[in-house]
């Protein structure tokens, strides 16, 4: 049961093989033994749960189940549940319980998604490696002395250890693909505006977006039916007919034109990381695909523009962490702004007084043009070399990350070297274009993955690519065997 | 591009974030090697190039001017969370105008 | 050599709306603190503000009213600072691409005859929200804050630095206030908040460049306003005069002291970070957006002025019956009963009995208990000669006091028709001339005033309806 697929499970719970209620306690019983270790929950009720799965049984019971009905999922701890403890990885929101559902939430509430617990993240947000969280690492069931990626790094090892069957993510410059790499998933950043920010905790609003994290292209189609579509209460959710992501699952791939960018083919690539990548192309091009170089001329520019605008939206989305109304408050402080300058220093980890500095500088007097502006002037370059790369080709192919799950501490001292490893994602997100990782193969025992990037709302057709490539190779199966 | 340390500390000040001297110094180093990284953005000729502030190019949807919201019951939930309150309002340190 | 004075106002009209600008709370105001909050308002972890198209409405209709060009592709950015009051930690405002670029407000200076137009040059108006309310007074050493407030929406009217007086800075207030409440887009309830300024005050030697501001903030009325510039300007000028540079600084009014004192909460130079609101689009402004509030505007006072100074009033009462739009629905309405003939009629009886006895009630024109219909009617009597202009008055009278629906109403019920017929006119006088020896004989010994006794009585054995015009005729030509 811990092995199957969404839709298998939705079999199994719709021919009463097993109920909700057995499934949510299974997950919960592995949490209870594995999360320990891992570290991938920060907050679990297990009476919240098992009253969700009940319902669902009802619901089931009554003939009225959804596809997905039944079915447990762990949510990110970035979005916030009504009535869960919602902390975002810092210590600012430790004792803070949502007093609404974020829209995806509320969504996976009604399709009959049993909620299973919040998941760990880097604080806000903020990080490859989920070092940054104030609740402790997150260990990759690969390899427990390793970081399962960050910042989704609690989704992608609780569905890597199969302590749930599938998780939220959220994906502001790699965070649901890069974790989803390090740990063998498939995880998919949808287009900007497909799926509503409401309720999601801000890190960078012209950047994030909210995607399913499992184990299959299949999965993921189903989980983002489930929880994408047009939202009125996100000012940038996008007017759209809902659609079937799964739609176009079967579809062969004869013709796929798989665009290679040569900016990401040359030769300071990971040598075993881009085998990993030839490999997956060889696949690809057995199930009828065709390759073509194409070019990213500004891609180069991603990180640097990346790395001014996403603190730059950071550090104001963070301001309304001051101690006044929810959150931290330092216990000792002489005055109003001695209150605010304590409260943020002790509620806020390093990363993220690092990126709020950051973007602090580039919003100040004398700098906005010079750093500001410029990185949109360069966001927008980069978004027309993927316009133009597209004109070329179907879908964009290239690594995930440049190398798998590092050791704890290894990058962590280095903040520019960490910064630096988002090169092969962050274009994505400037760009505001989807994109997905499957596991494409290991080195060393640890997974690699391949990035697949489309033009805006080809959603489906990344899920189709993929679930072809799954339909021939095992990579996507496989599990840590510590887990199993 | 070199940070001193009273840039570190007008930077802090402005994100009411208080520093201490190590972490000055520590803030520092880590912001003079992050702009060394981002300096090459500002190399980049972006000339006639127009700011992209969003990721897609569409216009503001705007909301009916209706009530939909507000409520003591509400007003007391959230009220709940906040590290002091009394009387329907949140409390602060004394603030001088 | 004299100092001259440089006065830049910056109004933040409420608008009115029936929610706030980025929420659905509502704006009403008085509520239990912080029960009008939504989540957004609050600024919960998680929320997003959504845009009220009512007001965008108000902005563009404000932008039509003053000539402004209204930039069809506006944006929102947020503007950085802390503060309790202020939930996120920014406030959503516009900052480059306002809702509405420059546009021009006529003052009318000076009174009766003396008076002149200025015309002031606003550069602009933009769109954002309210903060909250801090209360210091009533938690020992703590401050509450009450967001109920927090997210209404405000326009914010930036005028050039163009009066050159304390009095010019308040001509524009009101005008501006009037014209805000003219066109609907602000209840203009200053006690409430509705409608406040900060007047940027500098002085300097006439021909030299500006010398450096202070601004006065929240000045919640005209008096207030007038004082506080006064005092400001005073201020400034002695600093400069003993060798002192001025600062620029943030100033509050008191208006217990009548002085003016800077903000310590203010004191930190701001660096506010403007930059886009990545949670906002751009408001696209369509042509038809902009034609339909055009069609929907009401006609503006300086159209209107000129309309009735073109039916023969001064600029100066078409100045009063302008001075809001109740006022000028009103005496139109009258006018319209009435004929365009007494239009000079009608606005004094709108700026003289009525007014006053507006005044004496502590009465809003709206609550007013005589109709502009009603008041045209008697206008109409009074000019058909049906009616004396003091039995006029006594009609006005009864009208108040709801003794009737209309002036032929009440002329007829209480008989106050006047008496035109010369037969019966001439019986009084003759009764009167024949009862009173006296008084004629004073008369005939050169006494004017006799004269003016023997009309009284005339007029009193009438009931004060014969025509007096024609009583005085008839007197003469007897006593002759």
């Amino acid at each position: 049961m811990i092995n199957a697929s969404l839709k298998e499970l939705a079999s199994a719970l719709d021919s009463k093989k097993i109920s909700s209620l057995e499934l949510t306690d299974l997950f919960l019983g592995r949490i209870a033994q594995h999360n320990p270790l891992i570290n991938a929950f920060v907050t679990v009720d297990e009476e919240k749960s098992r009253a969700a799965a009940k319902a669902a049984d009802a619901i089931r019971a009554a003939g009225n189940a959804g596809p997905l009905t039944g079915v447990p999922i762990a949510h990110k701890d970035i979005f916030c549940q009504d009535g869960w403890r919602t902390t975002c990885g810092s210590r600012m929101l430790e004792n803070f319980i949502a007093p609404y559902n974020a829209t995806v939430v509320e969504r996976c509430n009604q399709a009959g998604l049993v909620p299973l617990g919040k998941v760990n993240m880097d604080e806000f947000a903020m990080g490859s490696s989920n070092e940054t969280s104030y609740y402790g690492p997150v260990r990759n069931p690969w390899d427990t002395d390793r970081v399962p990626g960050g910042s989704s790094g609690g989704s992608a090892a609780a569905v890597a250890a199969r302590l749930a069957p599938a998780a939220t993510g959220t994906d502001t410059g790699g965070s649901i693909r890069q974790p989803a790499a390090l740990c063998g998933l498939t995880g998919l950043k949808p287009s900007y505006g497909t799926v509503s920010r409401w309720g999601m905790i801000a890190f960078a609003s012209s950047l994030d977006q909210a995607g399913p994290m499992a184990r299959s292209a299949e999965d993921c189609g189903l989980l983002l039916n489930a929880f994408a579509g047009f939202d009125a209460k996100d000012s940038t959710s996008l007017e759209r007919d809902n659609e079937d992501y799964t739609r176009s699952l079967y579809q062969p791939l004869k013709g796929l034109r798989i665009g290679l960018p040569k900016e990401f083919f040359g030769t300071d690539g990971d040598a075993a990381t881009m085998a990993a990548i030839e490999a997956a192309l060889a696949e690809y091009r057995k199930l009828g695909a065709e390759t073509v170089e194409v070019s990213l001329p500004s891609i180069s520019q991603s990180v640097s523009a990346y790395y001014v605008i996403a603190p730059a939206e950071a550090s104001s989305n963070l301001s309304r962490f001051d101690g006044v109304r929810y959150g931290y408050r330092a216990p000792e402080y002489t005055d109003l702004n001695d209150m605010y300058a304590k409260s943020r220093a002790q509620g806020f980890g390093e990363e993220v007084k690092r990126r709020i500095l950051i973007g602090t500088y580039v919003l100040s007097h004398g700098y906005y043009d010079a750093y500001y502006l410029q990185a949109q002037r360069i966001r927008r370059l980069i978004a027309s070399d993927f316009d133009a790369a597209f004109k070329q080709c179907d879908v964009i192919a290239s690594p995930t990350t440049p190398g798998t799950a590092f050791k704890f501490g290894e990058k962590s001292g280095d903040p520019v070297q960490m910064y630096l490893s988002d090169i092969y994602t962050i274009g994505v997100n400037l760009a505001g274009i989807p994109a997905l990782s499957h596991p494409c193969g290991e080195i060393n025992g640890l997974p690699t993955g391949m990035q697949l990037i489309g033009p805006y709302f080809s959603e489906h057709r990344l899920l189709n690519v993929t679930h072809q490539y799954q339909q021939v190779t095992d990579w996507h199966r496989r599990m840590p065997t510590a887990f199993a | 591009m070199a940070f001193t340390p009273e840039d570190v500390q007008r930077l802090a000040k402005l994100a009411r974030i208080e520093l201490g001297s190590e972490q000055i110094s520590a803030t520092l180093g880590h912001l003079d090697n992050i702009f060394g990284m981002i300096a090459d953005l500002r190399q980049v000729n972006t000339e006639g190039i127009a700011p992209m502030a969003h990721a897609c190019d569409v216009a503001q949807r705007l909301r009916a001017d209706a009530v939909t919201e507000g409520s003591v019951a509400q007003r007391d939930r959230c009220l709940a969370l906040a590290p002091e309150a009394e009387a329907g309002l949140f409390l602060v340190p004394k603030v001088i105008e | 050599m004299t100092w001259e004075v440089v006065i830049g106002i910056e109004t933040h009209a409420q608008l009115a709306t029936q929610s706030k600008i980025f929420s659905g709370a509502s704006t009403a105001f008085g509520a239990e603190p912080n029960a009008q909050t939504s989540l957004i308002d609050l600024a919960m972890p998680g929320v997003l503000p959504v845009v009220n198209r009512e007001a965008v409405g108000c902005a563009i209709r404000f932008g039509l009213a003053v000539g402004s060009k209204i930039d069809q592709h506006s944006i929102f950015a947020r503007k950085n600072y802390f503060y309790p009051d202020l939930p996120k930690g920014y406030q959503i405002s516009q900052f480059e691409n306002p809702v509405v670029v420059g546009g021009q407000i006529v003052l009318q200076l000076g009174q009766g005859d003396d008076l002149v137009e200025k015309v002031v040059n606003l550069t602009r108006a933009h769109m954002e929200e309210d903060a909250g309310k801090s209360l210091h007074e009533d938690f020992q050493g703590r401050t509450g804050v009450d967001l109920n407030r927090a997210g209404t929406p405000l326009l914010e009217i930036v005028t050039e630095p163009e009066m050159r007086s304390s009095a010019e800075a308040v001509a524009y207030a009101r005008a501006l206030h009037s014209l805000v409440r003219w066109i609907g887009i602000c209840d203009g309830n200053m006690q409430e908040g509705s409608f406040r300024c900060d007047a940027n005050v500098s002085v300097r030697k006439p021909g030299q460049p500006f010398g450096t501001r202070r601004e006065i903030k929240n000045l919640n009325s005209f008096r207030f306003m007038q004082q506080a510039i006064d005092y400001e300007v005073q201020w400034q000028i002695n600093e400069l005069e003993e060798g002192r540079a001025i600062q620029q600084a943030t100033v509050l009014f008191d208006p217990d002291t009548g002085e003016t004192r800077a903000m310590r909460s203010k004191e930190d130079a701001q660096d506010y970070r403007y930059f886009p609101d990545p949670d906002l689009l751009p408001i696209a402004i369509s042509d038809e957006w902009i034609d339909r509030v055009r069609g929907e505007m009401p006609e503006l006072p300086q159209a209107m002025r000129e309309r009735f100074q073109a039916l023969g009033l001064s600029a100066y009462d078409a100045a009063a019956v302008t001075a809001s739009l109740e006022i000028a629905r009103y005496y139109e309405s009258a006018l319209k009963v009435a004929g365009n003939a007494q239009a000079k009629v009608a606005a004094n009886w709108i700026m003289g009995d009525f007014s006053a006895r507006l005044n004496r009630e502590g009465l809003d024109i709206e609550a007013a208990p005589v109709t502009p219909e009603q008041l045209g009617g008697l206008i109409a009597r009074i000019a058909d000669q049906t009616i004396s202009n003091a039995i006029g008055k006594k009609v006005f009278d009864a009208l108040w006091q709801g003794q009737g629906k209309s002036a032929d109403e009440i002329i007829e019920a209480q008989g106050l028709k006047q008496i035109t017929d010369t037969g019966a006119i001439e019986a009084l006088v003759d009764e009167v001339l024949a009862a009173n020896p006296g008084n004629v004989a004073e008369f005939k010994a050169g006494k004017e005033k006799a004269l003016n006794a023997l009309v009284g009585q005339i007029m009193k054995a009438a009931k004060g309806k014969a025509n007096p015009q024609q009583v005085n005729d008839l007197l003469k030509k007897k006593l002759s």
